[in-house]
């Protein structure tokens, strides 16, 4: 049998837009078409990996280093569990917000788990869901050489969520240059807003890349995550669960991978008010007080 | 091996007591945690049941130091050809600037770079990053002294910590330049003390550094490389005779008076041996691992030690080196007896106790037995297991272990065994000093050495000799 090849993915996108979301679901489709999976939660909040654990909170790499003094005294099986579909499931966990440093919390989990042979042979994925902001270098560690080469960016319709993946992009750009990083898609999770489809498709267009699928809006995601379960465990013949197996399968068959070419800030404002998300600004009222 | 003969009023029991003495005035919990990490000897027990390797109970005053330490100090400064760049604020780079004594050779500047290197990190570089002004930092220190071999990159803390990724620079400056670039993950942080530091610089030299080279002259039978000996004082300078006048070619040295690119050659040799186990067995595994090398553990302290290691040694090879052995063996042995007949009969029965980094004190006990010293208490900084069951068997019954210990265990071990003298480091010299007790600094010689091979026996004994019987003692008059 040919060796598998691992392949290893991060996920990135604005706070808030339902990455721990997608990425389990995904990843649930992933296991469904038989994949073996690692999920690596980058983000001190811990939440990427409860729905396919069925857990509140999984012990994090962190918390057990922080009871045991040290990292040497940490062993694998205290902090990799196993999950819906046999995804193998480690949180790297951090401080609460305002203390500590968040970012190392991230590469002491990551070195930690390369160092213990957590990416085992039999893997087919490793995928990282890492914070919404990449606000120190800890949080691009996934995407260092030799980690995640393949970036899928979950974003909405929202202005907020395009300028964010904007942002991302450029940060892809720094570490593609002197290694082997790539953006392999958007993910469009909709928060229903107008044109959205139309909208991420262009933006993807202007990125270099593709929107690799559309998620569409469906509260059956909330229900299913009110049982710690993801859709696809939840209710496998939903309509809703064929659409993250469509992204999953989408995410095998992927051949795109590419730097991407972010926008300036005034093209990408220029797209928005293409598409009605952002009005002309009128440079005569800047400044000028209501009663003026 | 024959275990060695008892010493007067050394028993288990009485250890035992000593020590549960000593944790008996600790607080509940600290006094809990240290009760593993103290033992009485026993030499025939494997593996010892001294408990070490443990991060360091807080509040007890231990004298470890971090991994950087154990990077830059250890392992990466003594190296002559290459730039070491401290990176991150200025402080770590300046206090372990030269404070180790690993001497080298050559033109400050020109063939050695026995200078301070340092990124000296601002707060503009924490919260921007560093990574374009260590670039810059390589480009300029390459520009200005050319003939670098290469270069290593240290990470202080805070690099760690913002993320910094010095692997990425390290790999486009290695392509700019066209020399070695290494980095090296060493932030203070990582690890219970620098024993990890010298891991994770072995980890660099293994994925940087080695195979990168091939030694210039065709490889011969007799070629070894000479593994975890960093030219404390000129020990080096000391040991490598003696290997070569048995017959060996000694194409490398690791690190003290060290070539990078000899290290970086180091996989085509035919044996590796190796002085300080603690800091690169990590190393000598690859090599066995990967290139089939094999590697011996040797001694170089004290005329026995130098014997039975030379021995061993010539066992490696053939008929050719095992005569030049005993031939060495036979022309020193008269030279080494001028010294114990000089000095062992005013050292004769006095005894010793010894705390050092991780291998010098199971590794200088034949020394000080060869003076007639006997050696009563001993124990490491960041030694593991294996180190200290590679101590039991060199320790008489009954003696005391001890691992990491406090300085208020120390103090209260030596006030109640009252050793005629103390080896151990700076941060105990005067605490020992001032109460009477002669002492000498076993991390850099005190300013002394070499203490290694037949040479550095002459200068041991007589440092040894200076510091008990020196009669500055019968002029203190100690209040404890």
């Amino acid at each position: 049998m040919a060796e598998k090849k691992l392949r290893q993915i991060a996920i990135y996108g604005k706070g808030g837009i339902g990455k721990s979301t997608t990425t389990q679901n995904t990843v649930a489709g992933l296991a469904s078409l038989g994949k073996r999976i690692l999920i690596i939660g980058c983000d001190p909040k811990a939440d990427s990996t409860r729905l396919i654990l069925h857990a509140k909170a999984q012990d994090t790499v962190m918390d057990k280093v922080r009871e045991l003094g040290t990292v040497e005294d940490l062993e694998l099986e205290d902090v990799c569990k196993r999950g819906y579909g046999d995804v193998m499931c480690v949180e790297s966990g951090g401080p609460e917000p305002g203390v500590g440093c968040a970012g190392r919390g991230v590469i002491t989990a990551i070195n930690f788990l390369e160092e213990e042979g957590a990416y085992t042979p039999d893997l087919d994925y490793v995928f990282y869901d890492v914070l919404g902001d990449v606000v120190c270098g800890g949080f691009a560690m996934p995407i260092r050489e030799n980690k995640a080469q393949e970036i899928y960016i979950v974003v909405s319709g929202e202005m907020m969520a395009m300028y964010a993946a904007n942002n991302i992009c450029k940060g892809i750009c720094k570490y593609a240059a002197s290694g082997s990083v790539r953006l392999a898609g958007l993910i469009c999770n909709s928060r229903e807003t107008d044109r959205e489809a139309d909208l991420i498709e262009a933006l993807a267009a202007r990125l270099g890349t593709q929107m690799i699928h559309f998620v569409p809006r469906d509260n059956q995601v909330q229900r299913a995550e009110l049982r710690r379960m993801t859709v696809i465990e939840y209710s496998p013949e939903h309509k809703q669960a064929a659409e993250y197996r469509a992204l999953a399968q989408k995410i095998v068959d992927n051949k795109k991978f590419v730097v991407p070419t972010p926008l300036e800030m005034e093209d990408l404002e220029d797209l928005l008010m293409e598409f009605g998300i952002m009005e002309a600004e009128d440079e005569s009222i800047v400044g000028v007080a209501e009663n003026a | 091996m024959a275990e060695r003969k008892p010493i007067a009023g050394v028993t288990i029991e009485k250890t035992e007591k000593m020590i549960a003495d000593t944790l008996a005035e600790m607080p509940e919990k600290a006094a809990k945690k240290r009760a593993p990490h103290l033992g009485a000897n026993e030499p025939s027990a494997s593996p010892c049941a001294v408990k070490s390797n443990k991060k360091v109970v807080p509040g007890i005053m231990s004298q470890r130091g971090c991994a950087y330490a154990g990077a830059k100090g250890v392992v990466w400064g003594p190296i002559r050809d290459m730039i070491h760049v401290s990176h991150g604020p200025v402080g770590c780079g300046v206090y372990s600037w030269g404070t180790r004594r690993n001497l080298m050779q050559g033109i400050p500047g020109v063939t050695s770079f026995p200078m301070d290197f340092t990124s000296d990190f601002q707060e503009r570089d924490i919260v921007y990053g560093g990574d374009l002004k260590l670039e810059k930092l390589l480009r300029e220190a390459d520009e200005l002294f050319p003939l670098n071999k290469g270069m290593s990159v240290l990470s202080e803390c805070p690099v760690g910590l913002i993320g910094d990724d010095i692997n990425a620079v390290a790999k486009k400056m290695e392509n700019e330049l066209d020399k070695l670039v290494v980095p090296c993950n060493c932030e203070g942080f990582r690890g219970v003390s620098q024993s990890f530091g010298h891991h994770i610089s072995n980890d660099s030299i293994r994925d940087h550094i080695i195979g990168k080279f091939k030694f210039k002259e065709e490889a011969g039978p007799y070629d070894v490389a000479l593994i975890g000996d960093y030219n404390i004082g000129g020990d080096v300078w000391a040991a490598k005779p003696i290997l070569e006048e048995i017959g060996l070619n000694v194409k490398s040295v690791w690190t003290g008076d060290g070539e990078v690119e000899k290290i970086a050659a180091t996989h085509s040799v035919k044996l590796n041996l190796i002085h300080c186990y603690r800091s690169m067995n990590y190393m000598c595994k690859v090599m066995e691992e990967k290139w089939n090398i094999p590697w011996l553990e040797y001694n170089f302290f004290g005329p026995t030690k130098i014997e039975e290691s030379l021995r061993a040694i010539g066992e490696q090879f053939d008929d050719k080196i095992r005569k030049n052995v005993e031939k060495v063996i036979k022309k020193y042995k008269p030279v080494m007896k001028e010294v114990t007949d000089e000095y062992k009969p005013r050292l004769e029965g006095k005894t010793a106790m010894l705390f050092v980094g991780g291998l010098r004190p199971r590794h200088t006990i034949g020394a000080y037995e060869d003076l007639g010293i006997q050696i009563t208490g001993a124990g490491y900084e960041f030694a593991h297991q294996d180190d200290y069951d590679r101590t039991a068997p060199e320790m008489a019954k009954g003696t005391l272990i001890y691992d990491d210990v406090s300085e208020f265990e120390l103090e209260k071990f030596v006030e109640e065994l009252k050793p005629d003298l103390v080896g151990s480091g700076i941060k105990e010299k005067y605490v020992f000093q001032k109460a009477g007790i002669p002492f000498r600094q076993m991390h850099s010689w005190d300013y002394s050495g070499p203490y290694h091979g037949y040479e550095g026996f002459k200068i041991f004994a007589r440092d040894i000799d200076m510091a008990i019987n020196s009669p500055t003692w019968g002029l203190v008059k100690s209040p404890f």
